[in-house]
C-alpha cells in the first residue's frame, strides 16, 4: 500500500549554533582530493575535446585493425576515408563521429552516482569536503532541472552496455588482421583491457545493482536476481576505482591507437 | 518560590530503557495518558549495552526446550533465592514477547527454516538466546522506541526525577524533577508511577554501567516508603575489558564464550575445569575434548565450564588473578582467535571486533582478549508482586533491573532483556488496571514540591564546599574495594562507616555556574541516590553471612541453607531520604508450589 | 607536566569562544576520558553528553579537529600533535558547551509511517537470513546523528530542515522498504516530502558513520533508484499508465454491470 502522507511535525529553525563561525576547523589536508579530482577530470575533458573535434585522423590503425574507442562504432562519411572496415552508418554525417558517440559514455559518466559525488565536491564545492562549508548560499540538490535529469542514469547505463558490446567486438576484431590470420599485439591487449574495464565500470554501476536485484524486497523469493545482486555488489564497492581506471585507460587507448596509426611508435606484435 | 511547569497524566514511567518503553506501550494501548521520562535522550538507555541476546524458550534450535527447563535454569542460576512466580511468568511469557518484537519491526538472526535462531549462553541448558549478532539490546530498544514513537507517546527527554510524591492516603501522586538542558523544574501528577530506572553500577569503579546507573529508582522508591530486597546481590560480569585503563570495565559479551571462546590463564591452561561446583558437575564437561564436541552437537558432550553461570566464572577469574596466574594487565585471557576463523568472529561478534580494534588496538581474530570481572547488574531491587509489578505503595510499580526478585542471587545472561519485556508489559498492565476507574490524582503538595526543589539547589548556595566529582570517585573506590566481588565482615563495617562520612560530604557540596546543562550539579543531584543504594548494598552484604550467587563473603564461603530461605528486606520506617536510617529485616522468601518443586526433583 | 592542550568551545545561546585547557596525557585514553578529567578538575560545569563510553549509545558526538567523531571512540594517540579542538555538532542549535539540541532528529523520527506487517501466523513469522541482513545493517545505527550533522543539506542550509529527513532517516526508510514483512510503499513519500532529491550523494554521512554503515551505497542510492522506479522512469511510467487503464476499465466494466 502506498503511503504518501505522513505527519509533518514542526521543526524549529534558526537557533544559534555552537562552535566558531568559520568555514571549517579541519586541520588535515582535506583539499588534496578535490584538487586531484579537478586536475585529472580537467585533463581528460581537454584531451577528449581535442580528440573528438580535431583528432579526425589517425583514430584507426588498419594494419592491426585497431579502432580508437572514441570513434567506435565508426559513423559517417569519415570512416570510409580512414579505411574502417566495419560498416559505416549515417553516411551523411560530415563531422567527427566522436561527437555522436561520446554523448552516451559522457552521459553515463555525468549521471553516474560516483562522478556526481566527485564533481559536486570538487567542481561545484557543495561541499568541497566533509564538514567544510558549502560554497553556495542556496541549495536545491537534485530536485530541479537540470539536475533532476540525473534520475535517468539507468538509460545511460543501458546505452553504455551497447557500447561495451561494440567495443568488445572491436577488441575481438583486432585479433583478425586484414592480411588474414589471428594475431596479437600490444594494441590488441590494450583494446581488451579497455573493454574489460568498461564492462567492470558498467556492471559495478549502482543502477545495475538495483536492476539486477536491489529493487526486490525479498531476495529469498528471487534466487536468480539475488545471485546477480551478490555478483555485482562486490563490484559496486569498487565502482570508484573502476570509474577512474576505465576513464584513464580509455584515453590512453585512444592515445595509443593514434601513436601507432601516425607511425610514431610501432605496435609490437606478440604472435 | 520557584516557578515550575506541571503536567498531569494517568501513568508516568520513569526510565526509557526496555522495561520503561514496554510498559509505556502497554499502558498507551489501554488508552491511557502516558508520559515517558528519561534522564538521557530517548534510545540511549543502558539496554543498548546488552549484547548477547534475549532468553526465551522458543525451542527453535532445540525443540526439547520449554518454559519448565528455562524456569529451572533461572532458579538454579539464582541459587533458588528468586521469586519463583516471577521466574515462572518470565519463562512462560518470554517467547511471546520476543515474537511480538518482530511484529513491531525487529529483525533477529534466522535459522535455516526461517525461524529466529538461538545461541548458547552461560547457565542455559539449551541454545535459547534470540539475538542479532552482538547488538541485541540495541535491536530491542530501537524496536520499542520506534513502536512508542509511532503511538505518539509523550517523551520527556533529559529529565531527572528527584523524588516521588504521595497523597494523603499514602498512594503515589506524582513526581518532581528537573530538565537537564535548562535546569528548570518540572512536576508530574499521575495516578500511577512505573519505575524502570535500571541499575546502580556507577557506584563502583570498574563497571559496565553508564553514568545513568546511579540507582535513582531504587532510592526514590525507598525514600517514598517502598521496600528493597537483596541489594547485596550484585553481579560482576566475568568478562569486562581490563586494558587500557580508561576502558576498564567495558563489557565483553558472553556470546564470545557461547560461540567457542575459552578462558586461559598465563600458563595457557583452561582453568575453568578446576572450578566446577558440585551443583553443576553432572552437566559440565570433564575434558577439553568433551567440551569442544558440545559446541556443534549438544548431545555429543557436556557443556564447557566456561559457560557456567556468571558468578561462578567471575569468582574463578578472581582466584586465578590473585594466585598470580593472570594476564599482564590483571585479567585472564579470553581466546577465540585460535578456535574460530576470522570470518566467523567478524560475522558473529562484529561489535566486539570493533570495540577491541578501536579502543585497545587488539585484533581479536588474531590475539586473545584480556578480560576481568566488572560490576554489571543488581539482582536486588524494589520488592514487587510478580503478576502486577506492584510495589507495597499503592500506585507505584517497578519493572526491569530496578525490580528485585526475578533473578534471585545471580542472573543468567540473556534473562535481563527478556525480564524487561515480560515485566515491562506486566507493569504497564498492572498500572492500567490500577488506574482504571480512579479519579485524577490529587493536586500536589506545594510545600513538599518546594522543599524538594530547595534541597536540590542547595549546592549553588555554598560558596565553598565539596567537589561532587571527588565524592563520586571516593565512593567508587570504597565500593570497589570494600563491597566488591569478594567481601568480608570487617571491610563491610568499614564501608558503612565511610558511607556515613561521604553523606556528610554530600550535604556540603558546592557547585558553580548556572543550572543549564551543568554536569557538576547533575552529579550532585545523583549522589544522594548513589549513597542510598550503596548503603543498602553494604547493609545487605553485612547481614547475609553466607556466599550465594553474586554475593561472596570470604569469611562465610559456603551457602547457608538458612539464609537461602530469606530475603534481606530494606526500608526506611522512620524518615525519608539519604540521611534517614535504613532498616534491614530478613523475611522469608515465597514458597514454591509443589508442582514446580517437582521440576527440580526430576532433574536430579 | 601538562603536555596536552584541549581547545574546547564553551558557550551557549548567547555566544561563546574556544577556551584552552592544559592537562597531562595518560596512556590509552580517548577524548572523552580527557573531558571527564577536565570536568573533575578544572571545569566542573563543562557540559558534555555521554552515556555508555563504549561506542554503543551514540551520545558523545562532537567535532574533533573539525571532523564529527564520537569522543568515546577517538583515541588521543591517534590525533596529530598540537592543540586538539573540540566543538559541538555544528548543525543543531547549541544548548551549552558541547551539548546541542538534537530534537530535529526526533521530529523526523515521528514522521516515519510505522512498520506495517501482515498478521503474524501461528508460531511467528518466517524470514530468511538473506532477507533480514539488509535491514540489519541499517539497524546497527546508534543514532549519534553525526550523519545528520555532517550533511551539508542542513548543515549549511538551515531552511532545508523543514523538509529533509536526513541520512539517519533515509536508512530507516530504506530498512522499511527492504523489510521482508513490511507492506507499505513509502517511495513517493520519501521523494516528495522527505527530501531524498536534496541529497547529492557526496557521501559525508558514510564517511563519518561510527558503525561503518554504507549509508549512501546501501540506503540512499537504492532509495533514489526506487524513486526512479516509482516516479521518474519513463518506461515504468508508461507501463503503470497502461496497467492502470486496464484496471480502471475492468472496474468500469464492473460498475456498468446491472
Amino acid at each position: 500500500m502506498a503511503v504518501d502522507d505522513a505527519t509533518i511535525t514542526e521543526v524549529q529553525l534558526g537557533g544559534r549554533r555552537g562552535g566558531p563561525d568559520v568555514a571549517t576547523l579541519r586541520t588535515d589536508k582535506w583539499w588534496k582530493l578535490p584538487v586531484t579530482t579537478v586536475a585529472v577530470l580537467s585533463a581528460f575533458i581537454v584531451y577528449a575535446t581535442w580528440a573528438a573535434f580535431f583528432g579526425t585522423s589517425n583514430f584507426f590503425y588498419e594494419a592491426h585493425n585497431l579502432l580508437s574507442p572514441f570513434y567506435s562504432p565508426c559513423l559517417g562519411s569519415i570512416c570510409k576515408t580512414q579505411g574502417v572496415t566495419s560498416s559505416p552508418f549515417l553516411g551523411w554525417w560530415q563531422l567527427s563521429p566522436a561527437l555522436i558517440i561520446l554523448v552516451f559514455p559522457l552521459g553515463f559518466r555525468m549521471t553516474c552516482y560516483y562522478y556526481r559525488k566527485a564533481y559536486y565536491r570538487s567542481f561545484w564545492r557543495s561541499p568541497v569536503a566533509c564538514a567544510v562549508q558549502d560554497a553556495h548560499s542556496t541549495y536545491s540538490g537534485e530536485t530541479r532541472a537540470p539536475l533532476i535529469l540525473q534520475n535517468i542514469h539507468r538509460y545511460f547505463f543501458y546505452f553504455g552496455l551497447v557500447f561495451n558490446v561494440l567495443l568488445t567486438i572491436d577488441a575481438v576484431q583486432a585479433f583478425i588482421w586484414p592480411g588474414g590470420g589471428v594475431h596479437m599485439s600490444v594494441g590488441t591487449l590494450v583494446l581488451c583491457l579497455n573493454a574489460s574495464l568498461l564492462w567492470l565500470y558498467s556492471l559495478s554501476c549502482h543502477a545495475c545493482r538495483h536492476l539486477c536485484g536491489g529493487q526486490v524486497r525479498n531476495f529469498s523469493k528471487h534466487p536468480i536476481r539475488h545471485k546477480l545482486w551478490k555478483f555485482v555488489t562486490p563490484l559496486n564497492a569498487k565502482h570508484m576505482q573502476f570509474a577512474w581506471m576505465s576513464l584513464i585507460v580509455v584515453a590512453m587507448t585512444d592515445v595509443y591507437v593514434r601513436l601507432v596509426a601516425s607511425g610514431t611508435i610501432t605496435d609490437f606484435k606478440i604472435f | 518560590m520557584a516557578d515550575y511547569e506541571h503536567h498531569s497524566y494517568d501513568v508516568i514511567i520513569i526510565g526509557a530503557g526496555g522495561a520503561g518503553l514496554r510498559a509505556a506501550i502497554e499502558a498507551k494501548q489501554r488508552g491511557l495518558r502516558v508520559a515517558l521520562i528519561c534522564k538521557s535522550l530517548l534510545g540511549k538507555a543502558h539496554t543498548v549495552m546488552a549484547e548477547g541476546g534475549v532468553a526465551a524458550a522458543m525451542g527453535n534450535v532445540y525443540p526439547e526446550d520449554n518454559w519448565q527447563v528455562h524456569f529451572r535454569d533461572t532458579m538454579r542460576g539464582g541459587k533458588m533465592l528468586n521469586n519463583w512466580r516471577m521466574a515462572q511468568l518470565h519463562a512462560q511469557e518470554a517467547p511471546d514477547r520476543v515474537l511480538e518484537l518482530e511484529q513491531w519491526g525487529a529483525l533477529f538472526d534466522r535459522t535455516k527454516d526461517g525461524k529466529i535462531t538461538q545461541r548458547d549462553f552461560g547457565g542455559h541448558r539449551y541454545a535459547r538466546l534470540a539475538h542479532v549478532g552482538d547488538r541485541t539490546g540495541l535491536e530491542l530498544i530501537r524496536t520499542l522506541q520506534q513502536k512508542a514513537v509511532s503511538m505518539d507517546i509523550d517523551v520527556f527527554m533529559e529529565c531527572k526525577i528527584l523524588r516521588l510524591l504521595r497523597d494523603d492516603n499514602g498512594a503515589v501522586s506524582g513526581a518532581v524533577g528537573y530538565w537537564r538542558p535548562t535546569g528548570e523544574f518540572i512536576t508530574f501528577s499521575a495516578k500511577a508511577v512505573i519505575l524502570a530506572t535500571g541499575g546502580v553500577g556507577k557506584s563502583w569503579k570498574y563497571t559496565s554501567n553508564s553514568w545513568e546507573g546511579t540507582g535513582d529508582g531504587h532510592a526514590i522508591a525507598l525514600w517514598a516508603g517502598a521496600e528493597l530486597i537483596d541489594m547485596e546481590c550484585i553481579q560482576f560480569h566475568p568478562t569486562g575489558m581490563v586494558w587500557p585503563l580508561s576502558v576498564r570495565g567495558i563489557l565483553v559479551t558472553e556470546g564470545v564464550r557461547g560461540d567457542g571462546g575459552v578462558l586461559r590463564n598465563s600458563e595457557g591452561k583452561r582453568f575453568m575445569f578446576d572450578y566446577v561446583a558440585d551443583m553443576f558437575r553432572a552437566e559440565t564437561a570433564e575434558s577439553e575434548e568433551e567440551a569442544d564436541k558440545w559446541y556443534d552437537d549438544h548431545t555429543a558432550g557436556r557443556r564447557p565450564p566456561e559457560l557456567l553461570p556468571r558468578d561462578e566464572v567471575a569468582r574463578s577469574i578472581n582466584t586465578e588473578v590473585k594466585a598470580g596466574r593472570g594476564s599482564p594487565h590483571g585479567g585472564v585471557f579470553l581466546d577465540i582467535a585460535s578456535r574460530r576463523s576470522a570470518e566467523f568472529i567478524r560475522r558473529r561478534l562484529p561489535s566486539m571486533y570493533h570495540q577491541f580494534m578501536e579502543l585497545a588496538g587488539v585484533d581479536i581474530t588474531a590475539t586473545p582478549m584480556e578480560v576481568g570481572p566488572t560490576c554489571h547488574y543488581i539482582m536486588g531491587g524494589v520488592r514487587v508482586d510478580a503478576d502486577t509489578a506492584a510495589t507495597g505503595i499503592p500506585g507505584l510499580f517497578a519493572a526491569g533491573e530496578v525490580a528485585g526478585g526475578m533473578h534471585g542471587s545471580n542472573r543468567l545472561g540473556g534473562n535481563s532483556l527478556s525480564d524487561l519485556i515480560v515485566f515491562g508489559r506486566r507493569a504497564g498492565m498492572g498500572a492500567a488496571d490500577y488506574v482504571e476507574g480512579r479519579a485524577d490524582a490529587q493536586t500536589l503538595d506545594v510545600q513538599q514540591v518546594q522543599s524538594i526543589i530547595d534541597e536540590s539547589l542547595e549546592p549553588f548556595s555554598r560558596e565553598t564546599g565539596e567537589n561532587p566529582y571527588d565524592i563520586q570517585r571516593d565512593l567508587q573506590e570504597l565500593m570497589q574495594s570494600n563491597v566488591g566481588i569478594i567481601r568480608t565482615g570487617a571491610e563491610l563495617d568499614e564501608a558503612l562507616t565511610q558511607l556515613e562520612a561521604l553523606k556528610v560530604r554530600v550535604d556540603n557540596i558546592s557547585v558553580k555556574g548556572g543550572r543549564v546543562y551543568n554536569p557538576a550539579w547533575n552529579l550532585a543531584t545523583d549522589l544522594p541516590a548513589m549513597l542510598t543504594v550503596s548503603t543498602c548494598a553494604a547493609l545487605g552484604a553485612q547481614a547475609r553471612k553466607e556466599s550465594r550467587g553474586g554475593h561472596t563473603r570470604e569469611d562465610f564461603p559456603k551457602p547457608d541453607p538458612e539464609f537461602g530461605k530469606v530475603n534481606m528486606v530494606l526500608s526506611q520506617p522512620n524518615g525519608s531520604g539519604m540521611n534517614a536510617e535504613v532498616k534491614l529485616d530478613p523475611q522469608p522468601i515465597l514458597i514454591m508450589p509443589d508442582d514446580l518443586k517437582a521440576l527440580f526433583e526430576e532433574a536430579k | 607536566m601538562a603536555d596536552l592542550t584541549m581547545r574546547i568551545w564553551r558557550g551557549d545561546q548567547d555566544g561563546g569562544e574556544l577556551v584552552d585547557y592544559e592537562i597531562d596525557s595518560q596512556e590509552g585514553e580517548v577524548v572523552l576520558d580527557v573531558i571527564h578529567r577536565l570536568q573533575a578538575t578544572q571545569a566542573p560545569d563543562l557540559a558534555c553528553r555521554w552515556n555508555c563510553k563504549a561506542g554503543k549509545c551514540g551520545s558523545c558526538s562532537a567535532e574533533i579537529n573539525g571532523m564529527p567523531r564520537l569522543m568515546c571512540m577517538t583515541r588521543m594517540d591517534q590525533l596529530p600533535e598540537g592543540p586538539i579542538t573540540i566543538t559541538p555538532m555544528r548543525t543543531f542549535p547549541i544548548i551549552r558547551d558541547l551539548v546541542t539540541d538534537v530534537s530535529f532528529n526526533f521530529e523526523m523520527a515521528k514522521r516515519v509511517p510505522a512498520f506495517n506487517p501482515p498478521a503474524m501466523p501461528e508460531g511467528g513469522y518466517r524470514m530468511q537470513q538473506i532477507d533480514v541482513e539488509r535491514g540489519q545493517e541499517f539497524r546497527k545505527c546508534i543514532e549519534c546523528f553525526m550523519c545528520q550533522n555532517v550533511c551539508h543539506v542542513i548543515r549549511d542550509h538551515e531552511e532545508n530542515k523543514v523538509n529533509y529527513a536526513g541520512p539517519r532517516f533515509f536508512i530507516r526508510y530504506a530498512e522499511l522498504e527492504m523489510h521482508p514483512l513490511d507492506t507499505n510503499d513509502r517511495r513517493e513519500l520519501v521523494r516528495e516530502k522527505m527530501g531524498l532529491g536534496l541529497c547529492n550523494i557526496t557521501k559525508c554521512c558514510t564517511e563519518v558513520c561510527p558503525e561503518h554503515i554504507k549509508i549512501t551505497d546501501n540506503a540512499i542510492i537504492p532509495l533514489k533508484e526506487r524513486a526512479v522506479d516509482a516516479h521518474y522512469d519513463p518506461v515504468a511510467w508508461l507501463g503503470r499508465k497502461i496497467t492502470r487503464r486496464t484496471k480502471r476499465s475492468a472496474a468500469e466494466a464492473a460498475a456498468d454491470r446491472p
